[in-house]
């Protein structure tokens, strides 16, 4: 018998949509890969007409692009499908929302109306919780942190242990006013550069340690509030749809 | 560390914030948080009997457990109770759990384990047990079920490994034997009587209707004694109202109960990444070493539409692409091959695999596995002779003679299969070192005939042995294991046979285990409540997830037996490489499987004398004794049946755009 693939009838994709989708509350402990194979699973239960890969172990067309660390809750994650009919994207919205367990959310659906999709995703917004931390301890290390001119941190990397400047990525960096001020719990604002290596809430925190010895007596919580398009020095990041909106 | 129970008015509660910093510090801290597809997390206070039902082990390794699935939905179902689930967490998060007081949790509704009327825990192995003993500790549930009080749950075991409950004896409050469908429901019955009627004499009261039933096994109410030799002489019940024996439950009529109807996707990479559908129960082809297939008797088949509403109702709820079909020796169904083919045609050009976990050597089992890859690769396929000589094979009762094999696996090369799998047993009673050796010869038959059937040189067959394990409630219960350093000068004997082979050795692959693992399980296969000491020690000296390599010590064990068994007169190797004779009274005499002992000790002396025995689906009753006792008899089609009216594909109407 013949090791070819067997000849198959590949549907043609015709139409590619862009999903933005949310990781909440305990679903934030999903790794990407745990969160792949839930979503391959919900295109099944939500019959979307998904394109497939042709060959041996035919695969769903899906394209991720920059998954939040695990155990980081986010409310801008993106992906990219193609499918072998036209679909209405609020209606696959809903649909896929309703396959995905509570706390796997589908924000947004858009048809994709232009390429180059993923380099429009170049910074991100993200939210740092420091429990037990006071907004004073968390200013002057954010100040510390700011002055300096670069900060070198270590991570393992599949690659093994790696250094690298985080401060050069980070494009600000402020403390969250906190309406309770007895309240135990500072909170960050962070807008960072995407690069390579990324620079994560985590090398920001390793940052923080270094030049300010902050260390969080409890695990920090971090949310992801936003990627998209980004203006060097800018606070913010811009909306990646805008141009698929239009 | 015993963990201070929490006051009464917040029973129930989630525990999930105390967790939650903690899940950040651990490995894979999905498996802690619950929220699968399917799950279903109850109002506390809206039932009268409330269960937590553990695997004891990795979550990993429970989630996808069927029976746990099953009675989880079983109970949920009834207005009256709900049912939460509970898996063995793994050290990082144990040492975690002890240093800041959380204590063993559910993963529906992150309750805490010992505010739970039952706590039913399922044994697919006897290597959960020390698993067990740290949920019981994290939990705060005294572990010697007599300093239990009417705070803590009723400690019920189930699965495989019940039928010889003895080593945990002290451990449990009670044992279900057989299928547990009906008999959760029975024992919620009897708890939510017993609570109604303001827990008449108390935890005892509740343990005694439980043992009156005649079907649940309340160890405590029976009391063991001693020969001087250290043999049992007798175990007898110390209550009047307690029966001298308890019987399995069986579950007749699969159609009636087609579970689990909303199988659970975990969100955890799990060990079987598939939904299952189990195709029948039981198997009467008399294999002597296998447990499952004598204490699952009689057959009862699900029918090809049942089969079929499950397969279809199951890819539906869950999304999964792969269907296992899944029993004792799948391709024994009496309509297997209507199955295959009607699920290929319904499945054809969809994405969905199918398998069928089989490993009978006939060229019958290539056709399905050629049907069921119709679309897909064909990779590997696997069989299972059990035994490397025929001789052996007639000791084991697995009829399959070399022509067979080669016959079997020449049919699968030539139809584009590259690989076979091999199973095999060492240590299996009358075993010479030659019985195994000649599995390098049978292997390197298979690849000469392969590359012949084939016409390539790239095909494979790897040869998987373990060591054999005398199980309780078969022929080979009264066998001697054979002990470790005999069974692995074996194993190096058959690895050095095949790597001397110059011309097919490098196509033949050897996976195999060391001997020590299974001297454990076999001391706690066939253990008596003397093991539960041992048990104990092992654990509190470190034991954890037994079945895991990187966490099993056999020197610990042994130490830990040397210590608890001080004294006894009896040691590891009186449990386990000691041959057991006709009149000794066994540790799991008083429980019944339905199998007849005469019977099992004649089935033991034709295993000695080299004599097989059928299966009785095709030829008259052997008078194992099973539907006597048990009042049931063998339910097996063909129904008539041969093309399902498969529901239509459904328009996918939703998710389109208006054209």
């Amino acid at each position: 018998m013949s090791r070819q693939p067997p000849d198959r009838n590949v549907a043609p994709a015709v139409q590619r949509l862009r999903l933005r989708y949310a990781k909440r509350d305990r679903l934030r402990f999903a790794s990407h890969r745990d969160f792949q194979r839930a979503f391959e699973r919900a295109l099944r239960r939500a019959e979307i007409p998904i394109a497939f890969s042709a060959g041996f172990s035919p695969h769903p067309k899906v394209s991720y692009a920059n998954a939040a660390p695990t155990g980081a809750a986010s409310e801008a994650e993106y992906l990219e499908i193609a499918v072998t009919a036209v679909c209405d994207p609020e209606r696959v919205r809903a649909a896929l929302d309703a396959a995905l367990p509570p706390g796997l959310d589908v924000v947004e659906v858009v048809p994709a109306r232009t390429p180059d999709f993923a380099e429009r995703l170049q910074a991100s917004c993200w939210r740092i919780e420091l429990p037990g931390v006071t907004g004073e301890q968390a200013q002057s290390a954010v100040a510390a942190l700011l002055a300096a001119p670069e900060v070198i941190v270590e991570r393992l990397t599949k690659q093994g242990r790696r250094s690298f400047d985080a401060r050069g990525a980070i494009d600000s960096l402020e403390v969250v006013p906190v309406p309770d001020a007895d309240a135990e719990c500072a909170i960050l604002t962070a807008v960072v550069r995407h690069g390579t290596p990324t620079v994560r809430p985590d090398d920001v925190l390793a940052a923080l340690r270094h030049v300010a010895t902050l260390v969080p007596p409890a695990p920090p919580r971090v949310t992801r509030l936003a990627q998209g398009p980004h203006t060097p020095g800018e606070r913010t990041v811009g909306d990646p749809f805008a141009a698929d909106r239009s | 560390m015993t963990i201070a129970p929490v006051a009464a008015s917040t029973a129930g509660a989630s525990l999930f914030g105390r967790l939650e910093h903690l899940l950040p510090l651990v490995a894979k801290p999905i498996q802690y948080v619950g929220g699968e597809l399917n799950a279903t997390c109850k109002d506390w206070d809206a039932v009268r009997v409330r269960w937590a039902l553990m695997y004891p082990d990795a979550y990993e390794v429970g989630a996808p457990n069927q029976g746990v699935q099953i009675l989880y939905e079983v109970l949920n179902e009834r207005p009256d109770a709900l049912a939460e689930r509970t898996y063995a967490v793994w050290p990082d998060l144990e040492a975690l759990m002890r240093q800041h007081q959380v204590p063993q949790f559910t993963v529906d509704g992150h309750r805490s384990a010992r505010e739970f009327d039952v706590l039913g825990l399922s044994f697919a192995t006897e290597l959960g047990y020390t698993n067990m003993l740290t949920a019981l500790d994290l939990a705060g549930i005294p572990l010697a079920a007599v300093d239990r009080d009417l705070s803590h749950p009723i400690v019920v075991a189930g699965g495989h490994a019940a039928f010889n409950p003895e080593p945990i004896a002290d451990f449990i409050d009670a044992a279900v034997l057989g299928d547990g469908e009906e008999a959760v429901g029975l024992i919620t019955d009897l708890v939510a009587d017993w609570k109604d009627r303001g827990r008449p004499g108390g935890r005892e009261g509740l343990l005694l209707e439980l043992a009156g039933t005649g079907s649940i096994y309340v160890p405590q109410f029976y009391q063991v004694h001693y020969l001087p030799d250290g043999r049992i002489q007798r175990i007898a019940p110390n209550r009047p109202e307690v029966p001298w024996r308890v019987r399995k439950h069986t579950l007749m009529d699969l159609d009636a109960w087609p579970y689990p109807k909303q199988p659970l996707v975990p969100m955890a990479e799990t060990v079987h990444e598939r939904m299952s559908v189990e195709i029948f129960r039981g198997c009467t082809r008399g294999c002597r070493f296998c447990q499952a297939g004598m204490i699952t008797r009689p057959v009862r088949e699900r029918s090809i539409t049942g089969i079929a509403q499950m397969v279809d109702n199951g890819l539906r709820k869950t999304g999964y692409e792969e269907v296992g079909l899944l029993s004792l020796s799948s391709a024994d169904h009496s309509e297997i091959a209507d199955v295959a083919r009607n699920l290929a045609d319904r499945y054809e050009g969809t994405q969905t695999a199918l398998s069928l976990p089989s490993t009978r050597v006939d060229a019958f089992n290539v056709d399905l596995a050629n049907e069921l890859s119709r679309n897909g690769r064909r990779s590997g396929l696997t069989f299972a002779p059990e035994g490397g000589s025929e001789r052996i094979r007639r000791v084991i009762n697995k009829l399959v003679s070399e022509e067979d094999l080669i016959r079997t696996v020449t049919t699968a090369y030539a139809a584009g299969w590259r690989q076979v799998k091999l199973y095999f047993m060492c240590g299996l009673p009358t075993e010479s070192d030659e019985d195994v050796l000649q599995i390098a010869t049978l292997a390197r038959e298979v690849i000469k005939a392969g590359r012949a059937a084939s016409g390539r040189r790239d095909i494979r067959c790897t040869v998987s042995i373990g060591g054999f394990v005398p199980k309780p409630h078969t022929p080979f219960q009264w066998a001697a294991q054979l002990d470790h350093e005999q069974t692995d000068a074996r194993l190096m004997k058959l690895r050095d046979a095949i790597r001397a082979d110059r011309e097919y050795g490098k196509a033949i692959g050897l996976r195999y285990h060391d001997g020590k693992p299974g001297i454990v399980e076999g001391l706690l296969s066939r253990g008596d409540r003397r093991v539960g000491r041992v048990i104990e020690q092992a654990w509190r000296d470190g034991a954890r997830f037994d079945g895991w390599s990187e966490y099993f010590s056999f020197d610990r064990w042994m130490l830990a037996a040397e210590a608890a068994l001080a004294g006894t007169g009896v040691d590891v190797d009186w449990f386990t490489t000691r041959e057991r004779d006709r009149v000794e009274v066994l540790p799991w005499d008083h429980l019944d499987s339905g199998l007849d002992a005469q019977w099992l000790w004649e089935d033991w002396q034709d295993a000695l004398d080299e004599v097989a025995v059928d299966d009785c689906r095709w030829t008259p009753c052997f008078d194992c004794g099973v539907c006597d006792q048990m009042g049931t008899q063998i339910q097996v089609g063909p129904t008539g049946v041969v093309d399902l009216p498969f529901p239509a594909t459904a328009p996918r109407a939703s998710v389109l755009a208006d054209s």
